[in-house]
């Protein structure tokens, strides 16, 4: 073994040590601005696998742009955003490729592919990053996990425009489950659902979590919701985390706004 | 007037620069793997085969055109018997290419400027990347290389149709043969006259591609933003087409005089 194979084995090491003790999602007084609107002014966050993180806030406080800065669609102005240790910002696409296999990704309208149908859009990730799975071990999995999410075999040939907006939803959480991963980011899974649909999301969110085990930020309006599937909740206002705890500290806070928040929500 | 003259041209090298920087992650993209051979595939099918037919037709009728136009030119100067060559040439050489640089631009061009510019705003580009998919690899890179291969292959359908047609109107005037037409038509032709000015559609494709992909991919806004994505892709790679005909046309007849 020469002495840079070994320098090589030694950071590996190193690496690994860090992702071990190190929290899955920390975000270290991050800075976005577009243009001259300040959207995130010093957010500062850390998560460990397991634990599942709801972000309350206004309209416009920058919950959405905080899930596109962790997942690195978004680049900080300034501040950190580490994922299982690793420094995000600066790497090349390719480079976040491998980070991002290790997350999954609800957007808000789902994002569905709509020129592929419901199996297809679940098939994508893995045709792209499990090349070595056979075309049968593909649509095995594709079934599991549309049916982990409720949905029936006669759905998987329809296109994402012939189906409800709940279950685009759950469409979209098999996709973000697809490669396994141990961060999952939701952005208002329950926005613009019936309180039925928008319960049933919760609590396949709240299934999913106790079978996969994964770190996961749910930014959402609804009280309701952040209170059933969330372990913590923090609450943005101004750019700025005004408070990171459990429903019972938000209820005990003086904080002006979050009582007003509690109050109206 | 002074300062809105310097934003226009600040925002005219800002596009440039846009522009180049895209280019540049479309080519890395490229030429590294995973390769998206499946797309590409299916992107060669979009773009060439289902581009044929309008092709095809455009270039029927542009020959029909030339054959009258040049029929009645060439009779008043006495020089009818050229009639198969004029019409040969002229296809060849630049109506073939230019014709269906400018169909497959506005079909095409307006076809990825609005698909793209559609999946933009539905965060379906976002949701690619998120899923640790480059869509500059996937949807760019696949888009700009069928654009390049296509063109010269629809090129030469152009080219055949305009010349075929050529012959059909010229023989309803005056009866000739296919065969006594084509060889007056090609008579002193070379390679030379050939090859060029088919692989120089290569470069209109990657005009059209390039710019089809960069103007979706960075739309900004709802329903208006895909309007004006697919609106201004046909338009700047349709006038791109024309300014980089002539600096081709400039740059053949200097090495392949």
């Amino acid at each position: 073994m020469n002495m840079d194979t070994i320098d090589q084995v030694a950071i590996k090491q190193e690496t690994a040590e860090k992702a071990g003790s190190a929290p899955a999602i920390a975000v270290e007084n991050l800075h976005k601005s577009f243009g001259s609107q300040k959207v995130l002014d010093g957010v500062t966050l850390a998560m460990k696998r397991g634990e599942t993180l709801a972000v309350l806030g206004r309209s416009g406080t920058g919950k959405s742009v905080l899930l596109r800065l962790i997942i690195g669609l978004e680049k900080p102005d300034s501040g950190s955003v580490r994922i299982h240790g690793q420094d995000i910002a600066g790497l090349a696409l390719d480079q976040l490729a491998d980070i991002r296999k290790k997350m999954g990704f609800l957007f808000q309208h789902a994002a569905l592919y709509d020129s592929l149908t419901v199996g297809q859009n679940v098939a994508f990730p893995l045709q792209h990053h499990k090349k070595q799975m056979s075309e049968s071990e593909r649509s095995d999995r594709v079934t599991t996990l549309l049916a982990e999410v409720g949905l029936k075999e006669d759905d998987f040939q329809k296109m994402p425009s012939d189906i409800s907006g709940g279950m685009q939803k759950r469409v979209g959480l098999a996709r973000a489950l697809a490669l396994e991963p141990d961060i999952l980011l939701l952005d208002e899974p329950t926005a613009g659902l019936d309180p039925i649909s928008a319960g049933e999301i919760d609590d396949l969110v709240l299934k999913l979590q106790a079978e996969h085990h994964m770190a996961s930020i749910v930014v959402t309006h609804d009280l309701h919701s952040a209170k059933t599937i969330a372990d913590r909740l923090a609450l943005l206002d101004n750019g700025k985390v005004l408070i990171d705890g459990s429903f019972e500290e938000l209820q005990k806070s003086d904080i002006e706004f979050v009582k007003e928040f509690l109050k109206h929500s | 007037m002074v300062s809105s003259f310097l934003g226009l041209i600040n925002h005219f090298l800002e596009w440039f620069g846009d522009l180049g920087i895209f280019f540049w992650r479309v080519v890395r993209a490229a030429v590294t793997p995973p390769f998206e051979f499946h797309e590409l595939f299916r992107q060669l099918d979009e773009i060439g085969s289902k581009s044929l037919p309008l092709v095809a037709l455009a270039g029927a009728a542009t020959g029909v055109v030339l054959s009258l136009e040049a029929r009645y030119s060439l009779t008043r100067f006495g020089a009818k018997s050229l009639l198969p060559a004029a019409i040969v040439f002229s296809v060849i050489h630049e109506t073939g290419p230019i014709i269906t640089g400018l169909v497959v631009s506005g079909r095409v061009g307006a076809g990825i400027g609005a698909e793209l510019a559609s999946m933009k705003v539905t965060e379906q580009i976002d949701a690619i990347e998120a899923s640790a998919v480059n869509p500059y690899r996937l949807l760019a890179a696949t888009r700009i290389l069928a654009c390049i291969l296509m063109l010269p292959l629809l090129t030469l359908a152009a080219d055949a149709c305009g010349v075929l047609m050529g012959w059909v109107t010229q023989a309803l005037s005056e009866p000739q043969s296919l065969h006594q037409f084509i060889n007056a038509g090609f008579n002193g032709a070379d390679f030379n006259d050939f090859l060029p000015p088919t692989f120089k559609t290569a470069v209109f494709g990657l005009i059209i591609g390039t710019v089809a992909c960069f103007q979706g991919m960075r739309t900004k806004g709802g329903a208006a933003g895909v309007g004006r994505a697919a609106t201004s892709s046909v338009v700047l790679s349709s006038l791109f087409v024309i300014l980089a005909d002539v600096v081709l046309v400039k740059i053949i007849l200097i090495f392949f005089p």
